[in-house]
């Protein structure tokens, strides 16, 4: 049988998606299920004085109404940040509760304040036009730059600061910078996104009263651990008797790690009133409610020699993360952000200072790359800015900086396993036809249009990570992974994976990793994951995690197979277990033609004797069956690199900026199946690039949210690109069994430092995310004004 | 109350439905067609695409009334026998899905280009979706998928 | 969806016997549907009029070309008659929406709402169309009133749009990236005594720019605009653009058709 590892194999999972028996939330119905209609807050930032749900609960078809009261009589808990971080000053970081249910205050718009539980939709809409919210309204905090000079929105935050996180020697970087012959710094704002995927949120709540077991199925990349905060933090029904379902996701990028304030309303309501409650959000809501993503405003600063050498780096964020801490809300901008901020560059001292901002917005996570975006962005405009700034070649000075040996223990946090970053430049430089960039420039020029290149050399942290350092750092969970392998006794493996996939193409990559270690055809592996009742505990995906952890733990479910095949084979064959060779699917006595298949062994191990034709005794002391489960905690994170070169042209009439050619040359470590890892590299090169030229989240001045459907937010149409050109390079990860590093946020890492360098390049003068039209002219504009004037 | 009548994938029906019910919702709700999806509001992302017929329409914003009598053909009705279609069968081998969930509404919508355009340039498929929004792919596959369904019918 | 009642139209009597000011004509519903989903509108009953056969069909007849109300975008952009006659209004058709909304919008419906943003409308300032409805004939120029305001009275039926035929003509959208509507679009007409230039996009309501329209009468070419500058004052600024850049790209555009037309 031939590797699957590195094989185009078409997915498993296409026909049902192709043939539209695909199963997601929404789609599931019961027979007497209830419709659930949030009412939510108009005001970004308002005191309750009431809540009158008296007219309401007479209108037709209303079953419930539920409260912020109603949730606190009932003692279910708020929404927790997941990750303590600790302020400069070594005291804990501040955050405000955040019950799902509001009670006494509203701190955005789109804010919870009661469901309305009703026969069908339209009538719970209709009720819910009927709750009487006396508001009082109070000035919203709204700016990230202004948010720690505003009027604090809760009492005991000062300064609307969550916490003021440093990394780094300040000592040690104020000296390198007092010492550098060169200072190059950047101003930058990293813009506000809204996930989007394009499968909306939804929840279904299902209490069995008989047997006391409720049942949530629900959007959600991570199954698991929802179960785990729904349970322990929430107190919505104990883990035992608390199943949480995610059937077929549509897309997540971050937005779906965790339990949200509807999934914990509809399970407790549904438990309350003993029948199915269902809610799926409209789009609208989805753009109030969702959790938004990045929105920094850094300034960097880079000191330097004179031949270029890199000597320090600071760097100053203010992030600012919403109303409320969510799940991922810390570590984002913190211990995903700060160690990344050194780039893949040899720089000997560095300080990071992150200042976390309540504001009355949408609370800010994850979202695709989180973190490692934002530290790209801010080290790869300062790179292209000082390798400009000092005349240099931007690939020349990029090269004198690289790490080039390794391991390569950096200065911040991250010991780098492997990488050969001059490997990947040098393709993407030829790939791209860099060496002839002027000749198609002024090709461009002679047609009007104004032509810029650039680049993006980026490394992310990966696959995380070891819970031993995670949970020192502040983590409240260990971030392993687990995997069951289970063969029935026919021969056919059931796989049960911690992981989750809603997009990314686990039953066919997953699949490909047990055919190759075991031998079963690729027909008779089914994986199984997003269902808390069936296989065992796992941490989800996020993160680009899934592979270099999940894969591993399966890989070491197969070694484990493998080892009591061995002793079974060897007692059938009458041989020693340390005599048996197993390969491609087959037990073989070492210099012997006598062997037995893994289908034979996995049918003795269930028919442990003799019976007419049957003569599998089991070796003494063996159990019966084949199943075994692996948990695996990484001993490292893992470190994807690559460069990105993006060339754009702008028409200088209009500001309309397009690009024209995207080169991506990635190093992921093994590659397993070619095709789905480049259809990863293609949708976050697009939404990377969607953040540079297209989308952004605005709130105007009281706090309303005016991009709130795809009207006024510029979701990336197929029309906005062309064919992006792919290629990779390689050096496999020595943290994993697989060498794998993961290749999920690549592309959203890469791009938007790739096409804003361009269009700098093509401008010749600064310009911030997204680079609309506009704003591409006004700088063109402003450009010339400063001329003539000068 | 509206008595609609329609033949849906083949199959004749005919249903009571109120006056505001839309063919997405007689689609997904009375009919359990779940393969119609629903990704928005305002009729921008195309993932409710179905055929009225013969030609793509967005089901989220047309009255089940208003197409009384008409052919639908939905993301199910596709297949024949258990084979797949060749636009489906193309999206597949090129992977032009990820999450699948814009994928019946794309996989519609694609069909009815080629209706239009027998051969259609990168530029021509890339325009022609205009309406269908996809979060995972970045469009590249779809595109070459959408090329060689061209090619081979 | 609130709910309504819905009616089928077997001719415009009876259409505009059953309609009232809580009704509202069905025909691709395009704006409509999406505005009663999310409770911006409601309406006692629809009447839907698509089965009303005077309402559709393109018609060139010496110096004009009528479509019918209900005729949807996607016929108008493949017409043969129509891109003989001004192909500029077939490209136009061509531009709105996304395919699935020119396979259902109308042009009468397009009209009727009047967004301002919407691309007919300008096509009708620009060719000094006649709106016919079922009571009256209405010139362009005093049928749009205001943000989403026509003339039409209530219950008053748009049956047909009679263009007049230019000696060339051409229309270029600035798409808005996320709507695709247009943050401008600029409609420039050429007859033989009068250019006409209809924008778009830029003010509450679609408007003819006679500062352009004074300049290209007299010398019908891209240069002759070049030193022009719009006035800002009532020009449209919000999230997607300033007044000033919205001038800019009238003027931008205006050039761009004026090279461009046909």
């Amino acid at each position: 049988m031939a590797s699957m590892i590195g094989s185009k194999v078409e997915r498993k999972e296409d026909k049902k998606f192709l043939t539209g028996k695909g199963r997601y939330t929404a789609d599931i119905n019961f027979a007497n299920q209830t419709y659930a209609y949030f009412v939510r807050s108009p005001h970004a930032r308002a005191q309750i004085k009431s809540v009158d749900i008296s007219k309401a609960s007479k209108s037709k078809g209303v079953i419930k109404i539920l409260t912020g009261e109603d949730l606190a009589n009932d003692k279910i808990g708020g929404l927790i940040a997941g990750w303590k971080i600790v302020s400069q000053d070594g005291k804990d970081m501040k955050v405000p509760p955040h019950p799902p249910l509001a009670k006494d205050s509203v701190n955005y718009v789109g804010d919870h304040v009661a469901v309305v539980i009703a026969e069908t939709l339209e009538q719970a809409k209709d009720a819910a036009d009927l709750v009487n919210v006396n508001y009082k309204i109070l000035k919203a905090v709204v700016n990230t730059s202004d948010a720690m000079k505003s009027e604090a929105i809760y009492e005991g935050i000062d300064q609307n600061l969550c916490f003021d996180f440093g990394l780094g020697d300040k000592g040690k970087a104020e000296e390198a910078f007092s010492k550098a012959e060169k200072v190059v710094s950047i101003d930058l704002v990293n813009n506000r996104l809204i996930p989007n995927a394009m499968e909306p949120r939804a929840s279904i709540g299902d209490y069995n009263p008989s047997s006391e077991e409720l049942t949530l199925y629900t959007t959600n990349q991570n199954p698991h651990l929802t179960r785990l905060v729904l349970s322990a933090f929430n107190g919505i029904a104990p883990e035992h008797k608390f199943r949480v379902v995610a059937p077929d996701v549509g897309g997540g990028f971050g937005s779906k790690i965790y339990p949200y304030a509807e999934d914990a309303v509809v399970a407790w309501a549904a438990k309350k009133i003993e029948k199915p409650v269902k809610w799926v959000a409209e789009r609208t809501e989805s753009f109030l409610s969702d959790c938004h993503g990045r929105d920094h405003i850094t300034h960097a600063q880079l000191a330097l020699q004179k031949d270029g050498k890199i000597t320090g780096l600071k760097v100053e964020t203010i992030a600012n993360i919403g109303a409320y801490a969510s799940l991922f809300a810390t570590v984002t901008p913190t211990y995903l952000y700060a160690p990344l901020v050194l780039g893949l560059y040899n720089i000997p001292v560095a300080f990071c200072n992150v200042k976390a901002v309540f504001t009355n917005t949408a609370p800010v996570d994850a979202y695709r790359g989180a973190g490692r975006p934002e530290a790209t962005y801010m080290i790869e405009r300062l790179i292209e800015k000082a390798a400009k700034e000092l005349g240099m070649d931007r690939a020349e000075f990029r090269v004198k900086n690289f790490i080039n040996k390794f391991p390569h223990q950096q200065c911040l946090v991250h010991n780098i396993d492997s990488g050969d970053y001059s490997a990947h430049l040098n393709k993407a430089l030829e790939l791209s036809d860099y060496k002839n960039f002027e000749k198609r420039k002024s090709e461009s020029a002679s047609k009007g249009k104004l032509r810029g290149i650039g680049f993006s050399t980026y490394i992310e942290a990966c696959g995380i990570a070891p819970s031993a350092v995670v949970m020192s750092i502040g983590a409240g969970v260990g971030l392993w992974e687990s995997a069951e392998i289970r063969f029935n006794a026919t021969g056919n493996v059931s796989v049960f994976t911690g992981a989750h996939s809603h997009g990314q193409g686990h039953d066919t990559t997953f699949a490909q990793i047990v055919s190759d270690k075991l031998g079963v055809a690729l027909e008779n592996i089914e994986l199984i994951h997003g269902d808390t009742d069936k296989g065992p505990f796992g941490m989800g995906t996020y993160g680009s995690r899934s592979l270099a952890v999940g894969g591993t733990a399966i890989v070491k479910a197969c070694d484990k197979i493998i080892d009591k095949g061995k002793k079974v084979a060897a007692k059938m064959l009458e041989a020693k277990p340390e005599e048996i060779d197993f390969k491609s699917g087959e037990f073989v006595v070492k210099n012997s033609n006598k062997k037995k298949t893994i289908g034979e062994i996995a049918f003795a191990c269930y028919l442990p004797g003799q019976y007419g034709e049957i003569k599998s005794p089991l070796p003494e002391g063996v159990e019966p069956g084949l199943k075994e489960t692996a948990f695996y905690d990484p001993i490292n994170f893992s470190f994807p690199a690559g460069t990105h070169i993006c060339e754009v042209e702008v028409d200088p009439n209009t500001g309309e900026t397009k690009v024209v050619t995207y080169t991506a040359v990635d190093d992921f470590g093994t590659v397993i199946n070619p095709m789905i890892v480049e259809g990863q590299v293609h949708g976050g090169v697009v939404q990377g690039i969607g953040q540079a030229l297209y989308e952004n989240a605005h709130y105007d001045k009281s706090g309303q949210l005016t991009t709130a459907s795809y009207m006024d937010y510029a979701m990336p149409r197929a029309d906005n690109f062309p064919e992006f050109k792919i290629a990779y390079t390689s050096t496999p990860a020595t943290s994993n069994p697989l060498g794998v590093k993961g290749c999920g946020e690549a592309g959203a890492i890469a791009a938007p430092p790739a096409v804003i360098n361009a269009v700098v390049d093509a401008i010749n003068t600064e310009i911030s995310m997204p680079a609309t039209s506009e704003k591409v002219w006004d700088a063109l504009q402003n450009k010339k004004s400063n001329r003539e004037a000068a | 109350m509206q008595e609609v009548r329609l033949e849906v994938n083949g199959k004749r029906i005919s249903k009571d439905v109120p006056d505001q019910t839309l063919l997405s919702e007689l689609l997904r709700d009375i009919l359990n067609l779940t393969g119609t999806h629903i990704g928005c509001d305002t009729s921008q992302c195309g993932a409710c695409v179905v055929h009225v017929d013969g030609k793509s329409v967005k089901s989220c914003t047309v009255l089940a009334a208003d197409i009384n009598d008409s052919k639908i053909t939905t993301i199910e009705g596709l297949s024949q026998n258990g084979k797949l279609h060749p636009m489906q069968e193309a999206f597949k081998k090129h992977h032009g899905l990820q999450c699948g969930f814009c994928t019946p509404g794309m996989v519609m919508s694609a069909i009815d280009l080629l209706k239009n355009k027998k051969n259609p340039s990168d530029q021509e498929i890339r325009d022609w979706l205009e309406g269908n929004i996809c979060r995972c792919t970045g469009y590249q596959n779809i595109v070459a998928a959408v090329k060689e369904a061209a090619n081979k019918s | 969806m609130k709910n309504f009642s819905y009616h089928t139209a077997k001719n415009i009597k009876e259409a505009t016997k059953l309609a009232s000011s809580k009704t509202a004509y069905l025909a691709g519903g395009m704006t409509t549907l999406p505005a009663i989903k999310l409770r911006m509108a409601a309406y006692s009953d629809l009447i839907d009029i698509k089965k009303i056969k005077d309402l559709t069909g393109i018609k060139v007849s010496g110096k004009t070309l009528k479509i019918g109300a209900t005729t949807k975008h996607a016929d108008v952009a493949s017409s043969k008659e129509v891109k003989k006659s001004i192909a500029s209004l077939s490209s136009l058709a061509d531009g709105i929406g996304d395919p699935q909304v020119r396979n259902r919008g109308t042009i009468g419906g397009s009209i009727a709402n009047n967004d301002p943003s919407a691309d007919y409308p300008a096509a009708c300032l620009a060719l000094n169309a006649n709106i016919h409805t079922s009571s009256r004939k209405i010139e362009s120029s005093k049928f749009f009133k205001g943000m989403f305001e026509t003339a039409l009275k209530s219950g008053e039926l748009i049956q047909s749009v009679e263009f007049q035929i230019p000696e060339k003509s051409c229309y270029v959208k600035f798409p808005n990236p996320a709507s695709r509507y247009a943050i401008v679009g600029v409609y420039v007409a050429k007859f033989k005594s009068e250019v006409n230039v209809a924008v778009t996009g830029a003010k509450s309501y679609v408007f003819r720019c006679e500062e352009i329209e004074k300049i290209l009468s007299k010398n019908f070419s891209e240069s002759s605009l070049n030193s022009l500058n719009l006035k800002t004052s009532g020009l449209n600024a919000d999230i997607h653009a300033s007044a000033d850049y919205r001038a800019h790209l009238i003027l931008t555009l205006a050039k761009k058709a004026v090279a461009s037309c046909k």
